[in-house]
C-alpha cells in the first residue's frame, strides 16, 4: 500500500477519535475504550479497504461490515459522517431520543450501517450468512466483521467459527479487537481465551495477528487475507483499549462505559490535536 | 361458509388421516418455491432426514444447507442471508427453533429487520417418543411477544402448502408450528387461506369452539357429538394465532355468548390467552381454555399423551359443558 494512503488513513483514525470524543462528551458518557481501540481498523476499512459508496449506501454490489461489538457504534458513526454518509451534525445527537445514532449499531436507522448488532455473540453468524448470500448471488464482494475479544466467550461465536470454514467463506474476513480487557476486568482473568490465534487456526481459519492500532499492518493483513481461497480469514488485532487518549487508556476496564465530563473531553481533544500536527 | 374475500375453503373433513406426512407438505413446497424463486434458501440443523429435505439437496445445489447441531448460528446465518435479500426457510423441532434461539430470533432477525421463515416441527405432544426434553408447550407464548410476527399453527397439508405460497414474499418473521406426522384432513387441496382470518368450519348458536392445529379435528368430532345431545357448537380454525382475527372472535362471542379454546400448548400465553385478551377488551364472554395446565410434558404414544393432557374430543366436550353451565 502506498505511503500516502497509509498516512491519510492514520490521519483519518485520529479524526475518528476526535469525533468519538465529541459524541460521547455531548451526553457525558459512553463506550469510550472499545470505540477508541477500533478506530484504526474502522479508518482502514473506510479509508481504502472497503468498496462502499456514501452516495449509494445500499447498492447491492458493495462490501459489508458487521460490527458485532455493536457498542463501537460511535467509532463507526464518526467514520461514516466524515466520509459523507450523513451530516456531521448528526454526531451531536448520539443516544438522544429519536436519534438515528443509537449507542449500538442499527442497520435500519443509520445510513451506511450494514447490520444491526449489540447483543454480543451474534454478529459472526450474521456476517457468515451475508457472505454465503453474496456467494449465491455470484458477487465478489467481501463481508468484514469486527468482534470484541470478550465477545468470543459467547458460544455462538464458535458455532459460526465452525460453520464459516465448512461453507468455504473466503469472502469473509473477521477482525477481533484484541484489547484484552472486558467490562469486568482482564479477559484472561474473567474467562481466558488464549490462544485465540491457535483456536481459530485449528477451526480452519486463515489466521493472522497484527498491531491493530497501525493501519499499515491492517492493510497488509487484509491484502494477505484476500489471497486466501476456500476458507475465511481471521485477523487478530492487538489493540489498546482507549488507544489515542492516554487518560482513557490508563483506566483499563473502567473505560468500557465511562463518564466523559467536559474537562476530560478537552484534555483528550488536546492530545488528539497534538497527534494531528504530524499530518499537517 | 366464509364470507371473507381472500379465502376459498373446501371442507373435506371425514376424520381421516392423510396419506403423506405433514412435513412433506413443507418439503415439497420449499422445492416448489425454489423452482420459481432463486432467492429461496433452506436451512436445517441436523434434522434434514427427519423431514426428508435432504432429497431435494441435489436439485438445488448450495440452497439446501445443513448447519449441523447449532441452532443459534442457523438463525444468525439465516438472518444474515435475509439481510442480503434471501428468502430463508429454517427448520428444526419446535423447542429448538423457538425456546433455544429466542434471542437470536428476536435480535438478529426481528429487531434487525431480517425476516426469516421458521418451521417448528412436532410441537407440544407431537414430540411423542422424544418426550419432555423435546416438547414445546410454550413456543406460541414466546413467539407471540415478538412485534410484527406472523404465527401459524398448521392444520393439514393443504393449509401448509397454501400458507407457504401465500407468504413467500412476506417481509416479516413467519413461524409455522406443525406436526411432522400425517394430519387429519380437514381441507380440500384447492382451499385458499387468508393469513389473519379464522375459518368457520361449522356454525352453531350455543357455544364457539376456537381451535388450532391437532385440536381442530378433535373439535369437529366433539361438535358432532354435542349436536346429538342438542348442543349447537360453532367450530373455528384459528390457524393464525398472530395477528389474531379479532373481528371473528367478537362476532362469535356475541352470537353464542360462550367460548372454548382448544390447543396443544401450555395454558399460559397460547391461543387461549390470545382469544381471552380480545374478549376482555372488546366482548367479555364466559370462556374456558382447554390446554396443558402448566405442566411439563412426558414421553409416550400420541393416544396416551392426548388422554394424559385431555387434548381430545372428550376434553373439548367437557370444556363445552363446563362453560355452558356458567353461561
Amino acid at each position: 500500500m502506498e505511503n500516502e494512503v497509509i498516512r491519510e488513513t492514520e490521519k483519518f483514525a485520529v479524526e475518528i477519535r476526535m469525533q468519538i470524543i465529541r459524541q460521547l462528551s455531548k451526553l457525558g458518557f459512553g463506550h469510550a475504550g472499545g470505540c477508541l481501540s477500533v478506530a484504526d481498523v474502522i479508518a482502514s476499512l473506510y479509508g481504502g479497504i472497503m468498496d462502499v459508496d456514501p452516495k449509494d449506501p445500499q447498492k447491492k454490489e458493495r462490501d459489508r461490515l458487521v460490527v458485532s461489538k455493536g457498542h463501537a457504534g460511535p467509532a463507526l458513526y464518526a467514520a461514516l459522517a466524515l466520509k459523507g454518509f450523513f451530516p456531521m451534525e448528526w454526531l451531536d445527537t448520539l443516544n438522544r431520543g429519536g436519534t438515528r445514532l443509537p449507542s449500538h449499531c442499527d442497520g435500519n436507522k443509520t445510513p451506511g450501517i450494514d447490520c444491526t448488532t449489540g447483543s454480543l455473540g451474534q454478529g459472526l453468524s450474521l456476517a457468515a450468512g451475508m457472505a454465503y448470500g453474496l456467494k449465491l448471488d455470484s458477487l465478489s464482494n467481501t463481508v468484514y466483521a469486527i468482534l470484541g475479544d470478550g465477545e468470543c466467550q459467547e458460544g455462538q461465536i464458535w458455532e459460526a467459527a465452525l460453520a464459516a470454514p465448512k461453507f468455504g467463506l473466503d469472502n469473509l474476513i473477521c477482525f477481533v479487537d484484541y484489547n484484552k480487557i472486558q467490562l469486568d476486568g482482564a479477559v484472561e482473568e474473567v474467562m481466558p481465551l488464549e490462544s485465540l490465534f491457535m483456536k481459530l487456526r485449528s477451526f480452519g481459519w486463515h489466521t493472522q495477528q497484527v498491531n491493530g492500532n497501525d493501519p499499515a499492518s491492517i492493510f497488509a493483513a487484509v491484502e494477505l487475507a484476500k489471497k486466501e481461497a476456500g476458507r475465511p480469514s481471521a485477523i487478530l488485532l492487538d489493540t489498546v483499549k482507549g488507544y489515542g487518549c492516554s487518560e482513557i487508556a490508563a483506566l483499563g476496564c473502567l473505560s468500557h462505559h465511562m463518564d466523559m465530563p467536559e474537562d476530560l473531553a478537552r484534555r483528550c481533544m488536546a492530545e488528539l490535536e497534538e497527534q494531528m500536527k504530524q499530518y499537517e | 361458509m366464509n364470507r371473507r374475500s381472500g379465502m376459498k375453503i373446501e371442507f373435506a373433513f371425514h376424520n381421516e388421516t392423510e396419506a403423506a406426512p405433514l412435513s412433506s407438505a413443507y418439503t415439497d413446497t420449499v422445492a416448489e418455491l425454489m423452482e420459481s424463486d432463486g432467492d429461496v434458501v433452506s436451512l436445517d440443523a441436523d434434522l434434514m432426514k427427519a423431514i426428508k429435505i435432504d432429497r431435494i439437496q441435489e436439485r438445488f445445489p448450495g440452497r439446501v444447507l445443513n448447519v449441523g447441531i447449532q441452532e443459534g448460528n442457523m438463525i444468525g446465518m439465516a438472518a444474515g442471508m435475509a439481510r442480503v435479500g434471501k428468502k430463508v426457510y429454517a427448520h428444526t423441532f419446535a423447542p429448538f427453533i423457538t425456546r433455544r434461539v429466542f434471542d437470536q430470533i428476536f435480535i438478529s432477525s426481528a429487531y434487525g429487520r431480517n425476516p426469516i421463515r421458521l418451521y417448528g416441527s412436532d410441537p407440544g405432544i407431537c414430540a411423542k417418543f422424544n418426550g419432555g426434553t423435546h416438547t414445546a408447550f410454550e413456543d406460541i407464548a414466546m413467539m407471540r411477544t415478538i412485534p410484527d410476527i406472523c404465527l401459524f399453527e398448521v392444520t393439514d397439508s393443504a393449509m401448509f402448502k397454501n400458507l407457504m405460497r401465500a407468504t413467500r414474499d412476506e417481509n416479516r418473521i413467519i413461524y409455522f408450528r406443525a406436526d411432522r406426522a400425517p394430519a387429519v384432513k380437514v381441507y380440500g387441496d384447492s382451499s385458499e387461506f387468508e393469513p389473519g382470518k379464522g375459518v368457520v368450519l361449522k356454525d352453531g348458536g350455543d357455544v364457539t369452539v376456537i381451535a388450532c392445529g391437532i385440536m381442530v379435528s378433535e373439535a369437529l368430532v366433539a361438535a358432532e357429538k354435542l349436536e346429538k345431545e342438542g348442543i349447537s357448537a360453532a367450530v373455528i380454525d384459528m390457524f393464525t394465532i398472530k395477528p389474531i382475527d379479532r373481528e371473528l372472535i367478537v362476532e362469535y362471542a356475541q352470537k353464542t355468548g360462550a367460548v372454548v379454546t382448544a390447543e396443544n400448548h401450555n395454558i399460559n400465553g397460547g391461543l387461549g390467552d390470545a382469544v381471552a385478551s380480545v374478549l376482555a377488551e372488546e366482548e367479555p364472554a364466559v370462556m374456558r381454555k382447554l390446554a396443558v395446565r402448566d405442566e411439563f410434558s412426558e414421553v409416550g404414544p400420541m393416544d396416551y399423551l392426548r388422554e394424559r393432557f385431555r387434548l381430545n374430543a372428550a376434553g373439548v366436550i367437557a370444556a363445552v359443558k363446563d362453560v355452558l353451565e356458567h353461561k
